[in-house]
């Protein structure tokens, strides 16, 4: 081989053999790390739920758990009423964001695509504040979910706005990244204006709601956000191999018998319910959806098979720790989630690209 | 058996890129280069077989079946196409990038027959211990030899390939010309490559197709088309066609006065 060769004349050249067994192993290896990343997800989930305001037993939560009326009415509201609520309320937003966030990386074929890249918190921030500020629902009659759903109603729109966008001929993912920035300054104008508009009160509500809380969980928004996850992920399993096939360019794809345009449109609609239901359920969090998709792309490549639940596992993970951090700052007190997931998640973040510069593929 | 392209046109808005294309029947076994200087039309053509883009009006058939109305399932079954930008930043390894070309199913599992396909094309084409390395560590070259493995990996009955040596060194050009003519033949596939370099077009094509503005100047066996005036027209150089003592083209090329 001459010096000038691809292939340096020292490695160990593999056999087929050899081959074969280093992909299976490494499959295992994944499955192995989607199990170790789930039980980490459901440590977080228990210590969130046992942790709060009241220190009360290990034993009598668990117990409160299994019999709400084990320990009476209290603790029934405590633990069922407050603190579950939040805690499955952080994984499944968590879940949501991140998935968002795996697959309009994919699909723009952008490192730093995630929900709110398109615009998509702004215009749902915007019809937080304009249901806080005017009091007016683009849907009239829903009373006390006003604020929520005008944010969902706003976040569809932009989504269907950008949907639209895209069939425009000769719209390629970067034009759309640029149709989401533009939509993001627009929006941030629009809220600027309400604000200024604001009365004190309703300016600490907006500015409140934009800073993103659990508390605004509830039973009926887990429900729905528990129906949605459960119609997007296996939706999103049957394209694994498509998906994967797209960050091949679209040439490739094309070739691969893959209807790309159609895929991506489906796509995003998935991304835009996701995007738009989170978004509304707890308010404008970001960097989850940038985070979680991007720890398992260090972990796992980018076989979506394995990217997409672990991209989902790692952003429930991350958002189930924000929650418990946010309680014990200061006894007493629940910071709002979107503080912690950026005053927190950010430094942990670059350290770890920091340390994986070097790419590794497991 | 064969591909056959008859008045094909071929345009992105108003700009006409390909004019009544006619090529007469290609058949398996063959590799066809197709020569010209740059915007020609070369990938614009590859493009247009492989369904990528959608011609204004003319006829592809491949085995009878008319392409640009065909499923798209039967075209990716039947044509493998690496195309010409081949850069892929995805955190993939080299195995599971070359394993992608062959699950078009929505199957989760990965059977072992196509384990074995994969490990075995890389170990034809020199790239086993490449086989667990991310793609963003590989050089250009290198990357261009996955993409060769990720389209002849497929074993298609036509083989398009978009410039498939113009980030490799001489070694490595001599080398993944001389294994797809290899499979080509064993596989019975049709090839068709976009070569720029006429020395290599000359020593391991069977025919030639010559593009010149989106037009086809000329058609045949490399020592017919390699000697005519075309030649030195269509690239603004003097050419010479020689024949060596191990009776190989060479073609001298010199830029003209």
């Amino acid at each position: 081989m001459s010096a000038s060769s691809d292939i340096p004349e020292t490695l160990d050249i593999p056999d087929v053999q050899t081959l074969r067994s280093d992909y299976t192993r490494q499959i295992y290896r994944r499955y192995l790390t989607l199990a170790v990343v789930f039980c980490l997800m459901m440590i977080s989930f228990f210590v969130d739920v046992t942790n709060g305001p009241g220190n009360f037993p290990l034993s009598v939560v668990f117990d409160t758990l299994l019999d709400k009326t084990a320990h009476g009415i209290k603790l029934e509201v405590i633990i069922w009423d407050y603190r579950l609520p939040i805690a499955v309320t952080a994984l499944l937003v968590g879940a949501i964001l991140a998935l968002a966030g795996a697959q309009m990386q994919t699909v723009l074929n952008n490192p730093l695509a995630e929900p709110f890249t398109l615009g998509i918190s702004s215009a749902a921030s915007f019809g937080a504040a304009l249901a806080i500020v005017v009091g007016w629902s683009i849907i009239p009659g829903v009373g006390p979910l006003l604020v929520t759903i005008n944010a969902f109603v706003f976040a569809l729109i932009t989504c269907a706005f950008i949907l639209v966008a895209t069939r425009i001929k000769g719209v390629g993912p970067e034009t759309m990244i640029l149709f989401g920035i533009a939509i993001f300054f627009a929006f941030n104008a629009a809220l600027a204006m309400m604000q200024y508009m604001a009365s004190e009160d309703q300016l600490s509500r907006i500015v409140f709601w934009m800073m993103g809380s659990l508390s605004r969980a509830s039973w009926e928004k887990i429900g729905i956000g528990s129906l949605l996850l459960c119609f997007a992920l296996p939706y999103s399993f049957i394209r694994t191999w498509q998906l994967t096939a797209l960050r091949m360019g679209d040439d490739t794809a094309i070739s691969l018998g893959i209807d790309v345009s159609r895929l991506r449109i489906e796509m995003l609609i998935v991304i835009s319910l996701l995007a738009a239901t989170a978004v509304a359920f707890v308010g404008a969090v970001g960097f989850v959806g940038l985070v979680g998709p991007h720890i398992a792309r260090l972990i796992v490549g980018e076989d979506q098979r394995f990217f997409i639940p672990l991209s989902a596992l790692v952003g429930a993970l991350v958002m189930s720790l924000t929650s418990i951090i946010s309680k014990m700052i200061t006894p007493g007190v629940i910071y709002p989630i979107g503080i912690i997931t950026a005053l927190i998640g950010v430094p942990v973040f670059v350290s770890l690209i920091l340390s994986t510069r070097k790419e590794r593929l497991s | 058996m064969s591909l056959q392209i008859s008045d094909l046109n071929v345009g992105y808005g108003k700009i006409k890129v390909l004019q009544g294309i006619d090529v007469s029947s290609i058949k398996p076994g063959e590799f066809v280069g197709l020569i010209g200087p740059n915007a020609s039309g070369k990938s614009t053509l590859f493009k247009s077989i492989a369904g990528v883009v959608r011609p204004h009006s003319g006829s592809i058939t491949l085995k009878g079946v008319e392409l640009t109305t065909s499923r798209r399932h039967f075209r990716s079954r039947q044509i493998a196409y690496m195309p010409q930008a081949f850069g892929c930043n995805a955190a993939l390894s080299v195995f599971e990038c070359v394993l992608l070309a062959l699950k078009q199913t929505t199957g989760w599992r990965v059977r072992n027959d196509d384990l074995d396909r994969v490990s075995q094309i890389l170990s034809a084409l020199d790239l086993t211990a490449l086989a667990n390395r991310g793609l963003s560590q590989l050089s250009g070259g290198q990357a261009q030899m996955v993409a060769v493995a990720q389209t002849l990996v497929r074993q298609p009955s036509l083989v398009l390939l978009d410039e498939p040596t113009s980030a490799l060194d001489l070694h490595h050009q001599l080398s993944i010309l001389s294994s797809i003519r290899h499979f080509m033949q064993e596989r019975k596939m049709i090839v068709m490559a976009a070569l720029h370099d006429l020395n290599l077009a000359a020593q391991f094509c069977d025919r030639l197709i010559l593009l010149r503005e989106g037009r086809i100047l000329a058609d045949g066996i490399p020592n017919k088309v390699l000697g005519l005036e075309a030649i030195d027209q269509t690239y603004k150089v003097k050419t010479h066609l020689e024949q060596t003592s191990r009776n190989t083209l060479y073609v001298d090329a010199r830029l003209s006065a």
